[in-house]
């Protein structure tokens, strides 16, 4: 394929990747600001979203929209329930101290991998998206008569995987609504800034913190749900979003959520346009690499204020 | 007693135990305590940057692997002996910590830890990418002919063993030196309040630098050792859940204990060992093991020792 | 999960010692089997070791692999045992992990006792075990496809008598797809061991056939989203050679068909990327008309043997390959089979060698080693094999299959000499 139409399928498929890892991420992003946990097991949350969004869908049958549409509200309500209750049975005890909570996550992400393990089973089952159509797409070139369309060869992608893109950037607004322009994003905000003081004004810090793990882990089951059409509900799915959305939130800066938002673009789209010019892994060493640099140079983020 | 008899009476016995034990104990955990002692080898070398520093990396598999690899590759490719290979393992381990302190040591906190884990992936994604000499992650074996010092076969179990003890009495009993001295002391200091011992005068970063270059050495070390007593080099032993195992049996054991490490990997192994016996689901009980421990016993076992009953433990 | 429930012996050390000298001393095989020392367990069960993938990676095909050991295990122990011994299945469950599975090879060994151990199939848990097999003198029977048995890269106790290699099946197929697909090849493959082996191996193969590779597309280990790769297939490309492994192959084959469209080269896949999934699962109609290479047809055809009829009933599928109790589970059908018949090996070695307890381990290689034909029959369903004794590796016939109306129709059976190779080792050569 000629480099113009490879470079834009290339982009496509980046800002698929960047949708899904921007939920994840906020998630992410929440959780360490307000809380400033390590939360080990973040990956397997988004793994419990993709899993039950299978159940619902194989428990509802019938159309695959009826079933998406139910996934969608379901599966980031239960995580959500599931996250909130493991902050208050044991992060609370733990006094959200980090070595500790580090571990304590580390072991429930052993624990919800075997259950899943045990009771969906080791294989990659699929789910069926809403719809899903192919799109082909055109190119210009520059012809005789002046600018030209044409479709090339293979460049296309799947109505699904626009609506994925759109469904984010949907959910990111209503994210930006919540906590900027309603008391509980008032109270989140508060909370993280100095929960010492939010305490003396009468702020259930405890309660906070409990809906806030369950709205961070919500948020990568949402992602999940989004990505699980396109890919498959697998136990050990946690694993990569759980390494990325650390890198997005170390790169856009603790405690920024704009600093999320455009770590997640960057990470999500240059992930699909390097490969473009690099051999995948040589590509993948260089990102990494990059990452790590960026880091070493610049502690904080791109987007962080000072260093924790 | 004073305290360092007191230390060095508890290390020595240690030690000795060791040696009973390899008498004791029926072959299979004999050879289950040889590799257990390797592996302490590695928690060993994390400790010393996490527990006794106060930096948690999570990316010390790739000083394991560069200890590995640079050992099987010599002895495989460049056709060294065997006390070549393993001091060339060590030379990797501790270059690439040396060049990771540089660089990773301007960061701190959660920043330290993303950096090092990335620094661990790039490790683990050039393994692959020179497969053609590491064969990636299938990895390769390093025959049993080239595993033999001075005529004798390394892959007995009784030379297995006693090379296990040898080398990780001589970690034990060298980073214990180094912990009980005033170098140890500073980086106690560090880990509790590094502001407060660069006031004093200490330079921290030169501290925390040698610290890294030490842990790398030791996880080295171990990698080496590891390939030269099982035969198998392979990239598995580069990926991230490597990383995690020193912190969890350093964590188990008691973080900053001189004798934590050994029983973390002990500890560790035995549960899965046994557990497995009794469920496919073993990970699900080191999971619930996990959390109840950091819930109700966060200073690992030598730790809740040290709180508890002997304030003396080093 | 079935396990030994062998209590920890109280063998002390130097006992240990020496029954492991005497067992070497008989196992020179200077000596008759009957010398005094006493293995008087006549009815006492021969145990196997079976090193599974219960968790982690390789987890669903440890499960069918299992599936198939029990229903082998129950037809021989049906049929009388080994040397009237019935046989025990020990488990142990390795992580697809080769550190854990070394220490479980240390565990059947010394623990369990037992007899033979068997049943890896990912290459790199393989790899890690086999020199602690060496070491420990077991014999260990892998079912894993890899060529490094036949590499010389592992050692004389580590056979694979029941699965035929990576290099012989891919070797098989260059014929077909040069002469019937197209002449200019695009492969992409996953960017590991098991993937070089596939391009190095085919391009070879393939050249020789007067084929060329237009384009080698490497995709990273643990990719989940590929459509960024496809742009690399040049349009000029006839055929695309497609080998991707994992838990995201579905999305590969969902997301190939969403990049060609409607109009798409001639493809040829390995199987493998569909074990354990339903052919006709939503998203892949566009394989209808594409080309796959087969271990063992998971499609009944029309003239099939009477012998893959009784092994799908032993084992529990149907006849597209599916669990009986729920044809929504697709088995991975083109390995299992050879867990099936590696058991068959194992007893047959057995009762060659008169396999009495441990001290004659060496022996049951021996007798291993001295095999040659194996004709089709019930022990051996996927159909008739040779033994390498000096390789440790077995050659079979290769199936090519062609999606047709959902189903897959064997369109061409490579023979057994199309898969074969100059010998890289000879294990007999190396001593016990």
């Amino acid at each position: 394929m000629e480099f113009g139409p490879h470079l834009m399928l290339a982009s496509l498929e980046g800002a698929v990747i960047a949708s899904v890892l921007v939920l994840t991420s906020m998630g992410l992003s929440i959780v360490f600001g307000v809380m400033r946990v390590v939360n080990v097991a973040h990956g397997e949350f988004y793994m419990l979203g993709a899993v039950l969004a299978w159940y619902v869908t194989s428990l509802l049958g019938g159309h695959p929209a009826v079933g998406f549409v139910a996934a969608l509200v379901v599966a980031p309500l239960l995580v959500g329930l599931i996250a909130a209750l493991s902050d208050r049975v044991i992060l609370k005890h733990l006094k959200y101290d980090a070595d500790r909570t580090i571990v304590a996550t580390i072991g429930l992400l052993y624990i919800i991998q075997q259950t899943t393990l045990m009771t969906f089973g080791p294989d990659a089952r699929p789910v069926e998206p809403p719809f899903n159509h192919r799109l082909a797409l055109p190119w210009f070139e520059f012809g005789e008569g002046g600018f030209a369309m044409y479709w090339p060869w293979g460049l296309s992608t799947t109505s699904y995987k626009l609506f994925v893109i759109a469904a984010a950037a949907v959910v990111l607004v209503a994210l930006w609504l919540l906590i900027t322009r309603t008391k509980i994003g008032l109270i989140m905000r508060a909370t993280q800034q100095d929960s010492e003081t939010a305490q003396a004004f009468g702020i259930p810090v405890g309660r906070v913190y409990s809906m806030v793990f369950g709205l961070g882990a919500a948020l990568a089951a949402l992602g999940a749900v989004l990505v699980v059409p396109i890919q498959q509900a697998h136990y050990l799915m946690g694993a990569d979003p759980l390494l990325l959305s650390f890198i997005v939130v170390i790169i856009g800066g603790l405690g920024s959520l704009p600093g999320t938002v455009v770590a997640a673009l960057l990470i999500g789209m240059s992930d699909g346009i390097i490969s473009v010019f690099f051999s995948p892994t040589l590509a993948k060493i260089l990102a990494t690499f990059l990452v790590a640099m960026v880091l070493v140079w610049r502690p904080q983020g791109l987007f962080g204020r000072s260093a924790t | 007693m004073t305290v360092r008899r007191k230390s060095a009476t508890l290390h020595l016995s240690v030690l000795a135990a060791l040696v009973a034990l390899f008498f004791i104990l029926p072959p299979y955990h004999s050879g289950n305590l040889s590799r257990i002692m390797v592996l302490a080898i590695y928690a060993m070398g994390f400790n010393i940057l996490f527990g006794y520093t106060g930096l948690l990396s999570l990316g010390h598999a790739m000083f394991f692997a560069a200890g590995m690899y640079g050992f099987g590759l010599s002895i495989n490719l460049g056709g060294a002996p065997l006390p070549v290979a393993f001091l060339i393992g060590m030379a990797s381990a501790t270059a690439l910590a040396a060049v990771t302190g540089f660089l990773a040591l301007r960061t701190t906190g959660v920043a330290f830890m993303i950096v090092t884990l990335m620094f661990a992936q790039t490790a683990y994604l050039v393994v692959l990418y020179f497969g053609s000499y590491t064969r990636g992650d299938e990895g390769f074996v390093i025959q049993s002919a080239e595993r033999m010092i001075f005529g004798i076969d390394l892959t007995t179990e009784g030379a297995r063993y006693v090379t296990a003890l040898l080398l990780f009495s001589a970690c034990f009993l060298a980073l214990a030196r180094v912990i009980g001295s005033p170098f140890g002391r500073t980086l106690v200091a560090i880990r509790e309040n590094e502001e407060r011992a660069r006031m004093l005068g200490y330079d921290t970063g030169v501290h925390k630098l040698k610290a890294m270059i030490l842990s790398g050495l030791i996880s080295g070390i171990a990698g080496a050792a590891y390939a030269m007593l099982f035969g198998y080099v392979g990239a598995t032993f580069a990926t991230v859940q490597y990383s995690i195992f020193p912190l969890l049996w350093v964590l188990l054991g008691g973080a900053g204990t001189t004798i934590g490490p050994l029983l973390g990997v002990f500890f560790m192994f035995y549960l899965i060992d046994f557990s497995s016996s009794v469920t496919t689901a073993y990970m699900l009980v080191a999971g619930v093991v996990l959390v109840l421990l950091t819930m109700f016993a966060p200073q690992g076992l030598m730790g809740e020792m040290r709180k508890r009953v002997f304030p003396w433990l080093p | 999960m079935s396990n030994g429930t062998s209590k920890k012996t109280d063998l002390n050390r130097r006992t240990a010692l020496k029954g492991i000298g005497a067992g070497a001393l008989l196992a020179t095989g200077a000596m008759p089997g009957s010398l005094g020392f006493a293995q008087a367990q006549s009815s006492a069960p021969i145990r196997i070791g079976f090193q599974k993938h219960a968790t982690g990676i390789g987890a669903a095909y440890g499960r069918w692999y299992d599936a198939t050991t029990q229903a082998a295990v129950k037809r021989i122990n049906d049929m009388g045992g080994i040397n009237g011994r019935p046989v025990e299945i020990v488990v142990e469950d390795d992580g697809t992990d080769p550190k854990r599975g070394a220490e479980v090879l240390e565990k059947f060994a010394n623990q369990h006792k037992v007899d033979v151990a068997f049943g890896t199939l990912f290459s790199h848990v393989v790899i890690g075990s086999a020199p602690r097999a060496g070491e420990l003198k077991l014999p260990y029977f892998v079912v894993s496809e890899g060529h490094h048995v036949a590499s010389g890269m592992l050692n004389r106790y580590t056979l694979q008598p029941g699965i035929t290699d990576v290099k012989s099946q891919v070797q098989s197929m260059a014929p077909f797809v040069a002469n019937n697909l197209g002449k200019k090849v695009t492969m992409i493959f996953p960017d590991f061991a098991f993937g070089h082996d596939h391009r190095d191996f085919f391009s070879a193969a393939i050249e020789a056939q007067g084929g060329e590779v237009v384009a080698k597309i490497a995709v990273p280990p643990a990719e989940t989203s590929f459509t960024r790769y496809f742009p690399q297939i040049p349009r000029d490309t006839d055929v695309v050679y497609h080998v991707m492994v994992g838990p995201a192959v579905l999305t590969f084959v969902k997301e190939l068909g969403e990049f060609f469209g409607p109009s798409r080269p001639e493809i040829f896949g390995f199987i493998d990327s569909l074990e354990a999934v339903d052919i006709q699962s939503p998203g892949l109609e566009f394989l209808e008309g594409t080309y796959f290479w087969e271990g063992n047809p998971r499609h009944a055809q029309e003239n099939n043997s009477e012998f893959d009829t009784a092994y799908r009933a032993a084992v529990g599928v149907d006849a597209r390959g599916a669990s009986l109790d729920d044809p929504k589970d697709v088995s991975t059908y083109a390995h299992m089979f050879g867990c099936w018949e590696t058991l068959n090996v194992i007893k047959a070695g057995m009762e060659t060698a008169d396999y009495q307890g441990p001290q004659d381990r060496a022996k049951l290689i021996g007798a291993v080693e001295a095999m040659t034909d194996l004709p089709h029959s019930l022990d051996h369903p996927q159909g008739a094999k040779l033994f390498n004794g000096k390789t440790h590796q077995v050659f079979g016939a290769q199936f090519i299959s062609k999606v047709t109306d959902g189903t897959l129709k064997v369109e061409h059976t490579a023979s057994i000499e199309d898969g074969m190779y100059e010998d890289e080792v000879d294990y007999t050569a190396q001593s016990f």
